[in-house]
Formats: structure tokens, C-alpha cells, sequence
């Protein structure tokens, strides 16, 4: 901590602006060099749906936070039409206007290499998250979809002791999520011999779809006690299974709001029904934000940062629903404390704090 | 050259606006971010006009013809996939690919000759054929460019941006090609007066097919500039050139009928058209409005030329 004295010193001369690009607060927490000039922009390559309309939100927040409170200069938002020449040409823009740090959600993981390559060789801060962009030269904050699958497994093998029928609803194909997920989920249940796969669909994270698709394979089913999701699509399920006229199995929820409230009223019913909700959230751009604005404020960050998904348990479920409108998917507007938890337990290798629940007028 | 004074003026002026526009907006950028004005920053601004001034000339083959190519985007696609499948690994089978598609573009357009069949059906159905066939071959985002093609994007040539280069070159050889050398001025003939054309004994099935075969080799090369600047393929990458080359042509001074088209117009209207996203970013106008902004400099165009006609007339 003898750095941060000194810092903390230095800045009550009135001399951290010109030691600021140096000034670290030891090798843990958060970075305290001086990046109030600093200006960090976001390009985004689709602002066409909810998940990266609320994505765009946690990102206003946390700028709009980091701006009052002397942290950053300035932000702005650059938004592609899900187009990666387009996003390219915009972030070429973004060179020329002389950003120190350039956040990306990529449109591809690799179209956008020759142009982050460009703004690493101008000394530009490139932080990739959610679409990452294989760039080695990029900061990159991604989630653990494996793991996420292999909790469902384990969750639903325990639940099942072990034993019983699971469909799986998947997302879209081709997708590296969809794939990843997939795979935790084969893994999980690999530990589980008396656990059956009877059938697998894709719901493309899409309640209406995941609806209709699991509606026309459930009468070539058998009893069915355990549902694996990947998220917007356990409402659709169970609404599939209701019309069936089947019972309703343990179904894994992924953190929409229609979600958790389906699940509050099945609690209601049946106090015993027992079940998670797992998902990303879109609050990663935020962390993202942060993550930039701790490399320019000195701090050494790992090339590759590991979050946590957000999990919610039925303790916790009133708590969530509090605070999200409908319509919306769980996230919290990350702190730059948080941001240097995670940022030093992946650098630790140790396993990264939990995603705290969200505050009201975060969602 | 044409012989009334007051068409004379009116050519002209088409042949001026588009660099007039191009200065203004060239001139606002640098005001507002003087950044852009060095070599780098030009390189940086205007890096993604390579495979787009291709497509311009692409389209503006097909234009020629009073023709329009609606499936010119996907063209760009399926080449954007196979060249980066192929090119790199198996480059004489990528070549021969290359080779296909160009004679698949100049086929439809003798096609188009023959059945007499109206360009916009033939080319928006060919459009979902081009984008099957670059969905069969990949139907994930992958590949790689070949080695000498990412380095040739790379190129920095003294004094000009590799983009401006490639923009002189190809304007000099349009405006050859179409406005000075005796079988571009029966080609566009083909768009002006085809009865003409066919009673001096010129075919114009060959000529169509010559135009079509044309604008497919301005669209692999397009669609391989753009291999070279992603680094990978992706058979959606060239869906926007569609709309972009069409709006890039008659920015340019081109217009939809008579064969009527301008490529150092085609060029800078390419120009125009990729500089308006850089544009609005540095007027921290949200990207969002960029498409609204391409339509709109599209409709005062046409909507000013309209007036102009109805002065003279």
C-alpha cells in the first residue's frame, strides 16, 4: 500500500497529472493513476435487440459515473448495422479522432483483427467483450459459457439423483455460445450414466421459438423430468409443456424478467420446486469499461478476464425482481471496484467474485 | 462531346458536383478533426473505399446497359467466402472459382440479352443464388486471406494512400475504357440507343455479356480487396455494397436510363458514400443515422437533377 501513500502524496502536491500514466496502487485493487483527460469510446457492432439495448445502458452508466466522478473526459457510442467492414470502417474513425481506448462488442471474431492490430500499433487501449475478436494485442472480458453448462448438468444430476429423462433447449446453431454451452452441458452429464438426453432443440434464446420448437418435439417424448436452457427460452418451455398438458419438470431459467416471474409463481404453487436462473448479463459492458479504464490508469491486466456469470438462487429471487422492469434480463452496472476484484482474480488464477445483485435503475 | 451550349453547361456541372461534394466533405472533415489530414489518417478514413469504388465499377457496367445489379452485394459475398476458403490453401482451384464466377456474371447477362428478361427480376433472383452458394461453401464466418493479399492492403506507397491510388488508377482506366475508346462508346450504347447500335452491325448480346463479364471482374475484385482487408470471409460481408454501389453510380452523375454514366463520378460518389459515416462521427452525430443520411444525399441528387430538367425544358 506504500504506493497508493505515495500517490495519494504526489496528488495532494498537485503533481499526479504528470506521474499519472505510472501511478499504481500496488499490484491488487484499483488502479489510481490519473486518467481524467482520458477518452474512451465504444463500438458496437448490433444495438437491434433488448439484450444490447440494456447492454448500451450499463455502458451509459458506468461512463456517465466515471465522467462525474473525474475518472474519464469522454465516451461515445458507435453503432454498426451487424455489418463488419462497416464496424471496421467506424473504428478506423475512431483512430483518427484519437481515442486512448476503444471498447468493442466485434461483429466477427476475426474481420476486425487488421484494425485493432492498427489501433494497438497507435498505442489505443482495445478492450473486446461479449463478440470478441481473436486480436492478440486486445484486452478480452468473456464468460465461461462451458461452465455454465456444466453447472445446469450438475444442478439437474443432483436434483435427479441421477437419474431421469433431460431435454435441451440450444440456442442458435453456429454460434460459439450455443456450442459452448452444449458442450458443458455433455460434459456435466458425462459424470451421470443414468441421466438420458431424450431430445434437444433450438429455441435460437427466444421465448416464441423456443415455444414452438419444443411444442412439436414433446409428443415423440417420454416423460421428460429435467429441462437444460441457455437462456430466453424457459418461459416459451414451459409454456410448451402446459399446453401439452404435461407436468411441469425442473426447468433451468436463464434471468429474463418473464423468466423469474414464471418462476416466483410456480414457487408460489409449489414451495418445493426447486430450480436456478443462470445467464450472461448484459452489465459485461460496463466491466469492459472499466477494464479500459484500469489499463490506462496503470493497472497490470491479463490479456484474457474470465467473469462470472450472474446466478440467481430462490433466495435471492424477490430481491431481482424488486428492481427489474419487464422485459428485461438480469444485469448490475459493474463498479471499477468490482471490475479490479475480477481483474486480480484472473490474474491469480483464482476463482473471481460472485456478480452482486442489481441496484434499482440498473436494468 | 455534345454540341448545344446549355447542355454543355449541364454536362459539366453533373461531371463537377460530385468532386465539389467530395471537397466540401473532405474540407469539413479535416476542420473538424485535423488528425485526417496526414498520410495515415487518410489511410485510416479511407482504407474500407477499396472494395467499395471495385463495386462502383461494377455497377457501373451493369448501369451502362440501363441495367441495374441488385445482386452485385452478394456476388461480393460469395467471392469474400470463396477466396478466403481457397485462395490461401488451394490457390489454383480458388482461381479457377474466381474464373467461374466471372463467366457466371457475364452468362447472366447474355441471358438477359437473349430472354430479353428485365435485369432487376434476373439479378435480385441470381442475388439468393450467390448467397446459397457463398452460405454451401461457408456456412460459418472463417477462412483466411492469402498471404500476398493481406499485404497488399497493407501497402504503403509513397506520397498517396494505397486507397487513393487504387482511386486514380481506376478512374483513369473508366474513363478510358467507357468515354474515350470506340467499343466503350458502343457499349454504352447498348444502355442509349440499342436500335443504333444493332443497325451498325454491333451484337448486343456480346455486348451485354462484355458489360456483365466487366462488372464481374470489378465485383471479385471488390470481393477480394475485401478478403484482404477482413482477413476472413463471411457470405453477409457485402450485402451493403448492393445499395452502396447503386447510390456511389448516380452520386456520381450516372443515371437509371440511357446509358448515361460518369466513372470518375462512379469513383468520388464511392468516396462521398464512405465518407458520410466517418462524417457524422466526427460531427458526434450517432452512427445510427448514417443509411438516413446515404438516402438522403441519393434523393437531393436525383431530386436536384429532376429540377435542373424541368429548367432546361
Amino acid at each position: 500500500m506504500k504506493t497508493l501513500r505515495i500517490a495519494a502524496l504526489a496528488a495532494a502536491f498537485g503533481i499526479a497529472g504528470s506521474i499519472g500514466g505510472m501511478a499504481r496502487a500496488a499490484d491488487t485493487g484499483v488502479a489510481t493513476g490519473d486518467t481524467a483527460g482520458k477518452k474512451i469510446a465504444l463500438s458496437n457492432s448490433y444495438a437491434g435487440n433488448s439484450w444490447r439495448q440494456q447492454m448500451l445502458k450499463t455502458w451509459n452508466r458506468a461512463t456517465a459515473d466515471a465522467i462525474a466522478a473525474h475518472l474519464i473526459k469522454q465516451t461515445k457510442v458507435v453503432n454498426a448495422n451487424a455489418s463488419a467492414p462497416e464496424q471496421a470502417n467506424q473504428i478506423e474513425s475512431l483512430i483518427v479522432e484519437g481515442w486512448d481506448a476503444i471498447v468493442i462488442n466485434a461483429a466477427s471474431p476475426t474481420a476486425l483483427n487488421g484494425v485493432i492490430q492498427e489501433a494497438c500499433d497507435q498505442h489505443i487501449v482495445v478492450v473486446v467483450f461479449d463478440g470478441l475478436a481473436t486480436a492478440p494485442c486486445a484486452y478480452k472480458v468473456a464468460y465461461d459459457y462451458t461452465s455454465m453448462g456444466k453447472m445446469e448438468a450438475d444442478f439437474v444430476g443432483k436434483h435427479l439423483d441421477g437419474k431421469g429423462n433431460v431435454l435441451e433447449v440450444r440456442g442458435i446453431a453456429g454460434v460459439s455460445v450455443d456450442d459452448d454451452i452444449h458442450k458443458g452441458i455433455i460434459e456435466g452429464f458425462a459424470a451421470d450414466p443414468g441421466i438420458k438426453l431424450a431430445g434437444s432443440v433450438h429455441g435460437n434464446w427466444t421465448q416464441t421459438i423456443a415455444q414452438r420448437e419444443v411444442a412439436s418435439v414433446l409428443p415423440s417424448l417420454p416423460p421428460i423430468n429435467a429441462v437444460v436452457t441457455q437462456g430466453g427460452d424457459g418461459w416459451g418451455t414451459y409454456e410448451a409443456f402446459k399446453a401439452a398438458g404435461r407436468p411441469t419438470p425442473l426447468i433451468i431459467f436463464g434471468n429474463r424478467q418473464d423468466e423469474l416471474a414464471l418462476w416466483h409463481d410456480l414457487l408460489k404453487a409449489d414451495p418445493k420446486y426447486d430450480t436456478f436462473s443462470a445467464s450472461s448479463a448484459p452489465g459485461c459492458a460496463s466491466v469492459a469499461f472499466w477494464v479500459a479504464q484500469q489499463v490506462l490508469a496503470g493497472k497490470t491486466v491479463p490479456k484474457m478476464i474470465t467473469l462470472p456469470l450472474p446466478v440467481i438462487h430462490a433466495a435471492d429471487l424477490d430481491a431481482w425482481l424488486k428492481v427489474m422492469p419487464p422485459g428485461s434480463v438480469a444485469t448490475p452496472v459493474y463498479t471499477q471496484a468490482w471490475t479490479a476484484q475480477v481483474i486480480d482474480a484472473n490474474a491469480a488464477g483464482v476463482a473471481p467474485p460472485a456478480s452482486p445483485i442489481a441496484k434499482a435503475g440498473d436494468m | 462531346m455534345p454540341a448545344e451550349p446549355g447542355a454543355g453547361r449541364a454536362e459539366t456541372l453533373r461531371a463537377l458536383l460530385p468532386a465539389l461534394a467530395l471537397a466540401a466533405m473532405l474540407a469539413l472533415i479535416v476542420y473538424l478533426q485535423p488528425r485526417a489530414m496526414s498520410y495515415n489518417g487518410m489511410r485510416l478514413l479511407l482504407n474500407f473505399s477499396l472494395p467499395l469504388i471495385f463495386a462502383a465499377l461494377a455497377q457501373l457496367c451493369v448501369i451502362a446497359a440501363s441495367d441495374i445489379d441488385l445482386g452485385l452485394g452478394a456476388f461480393i459475398g460469395l467471392v469474400n467466402s470463396l477466396s478466403a476458403l481457397l485462395l490461401a490453401t488451394r490457390p489454383l482451384l480458388g482461381a479457377l472459382a474466381m474464373l467461374a464466377c466471372v463467366l457466371a456474371y457475364a452468362g447472366m447477362g447474355a441471358f438477359i440479352a437473349v430472354r430479353r428478361l428485365p435485369s432487376i427480376v434476373v439479378t435480385l433472383g441470381a442475388s439468393f443464388v450467390w448467397l446459397g452458394l457463398a452460405l454451401l461453401v461457408l456456412p460459418t464466418p472463417g477462412g483466411s486471406a492469402p498471404e500476398w493479399l493481406a499485404a497488399l492492403v497493407r501497402l504503403k506507397p509513397p506520397l498517396l494512400p494505397l486507397p487513393v491510388v487504387f482511386a486514380i488508377a481506376l478512374a483513369a482506366f473508366g474513363h478510358w475504357f467507357f468515354m474515350r475508346s470506340s467499343y466503350g462508346v458502343v457499349l454504352r450504347g447498348i444502355g442509349g440507343a440499342p436500335q443504333a447500335v444493332a443497325r451498325a452491325g454491333w451484337s448486343l448480346l456480346a455486348g451485354r455479356a462484355a458489360l456483365y463479364g466487366l462488372a464481374g471482374v470489378f465485383g471479385c475484385l471488390a470481393g477480394l480487396l475485401l478478403t484482404g482487408l477482413n482477413t476472413t470471409g463471411d457470405a453477409n460481408f457485402g450485402a451493403p455494397y448492393t445499395l452502396l454501389s447503386i447510390a456511389a453510380v448516380i452520386v456520381g452523375g450516372g443515371e437509371f436510363t440511357g446509358g448515361i454514366v460518369a466513372p470518375v463520378g462512379a469513383v468520388l460518389g464511392a468516396f462521398i458514400m464512405l465518407l458520410t459515416g466517418s462524417l457524422l462521427s466526427f460531427m458526434d452525430v450517432s452512427t445510427d443515422w448514417q443509411l438516413s443520411v446515404q438516402g438522403a444525399i441519393l434523393i437531393v441528387v436525383l431530386g436536384t437533377r429532376a429540377l435542373q430538367r424541368q429548367a432546361a425544358a
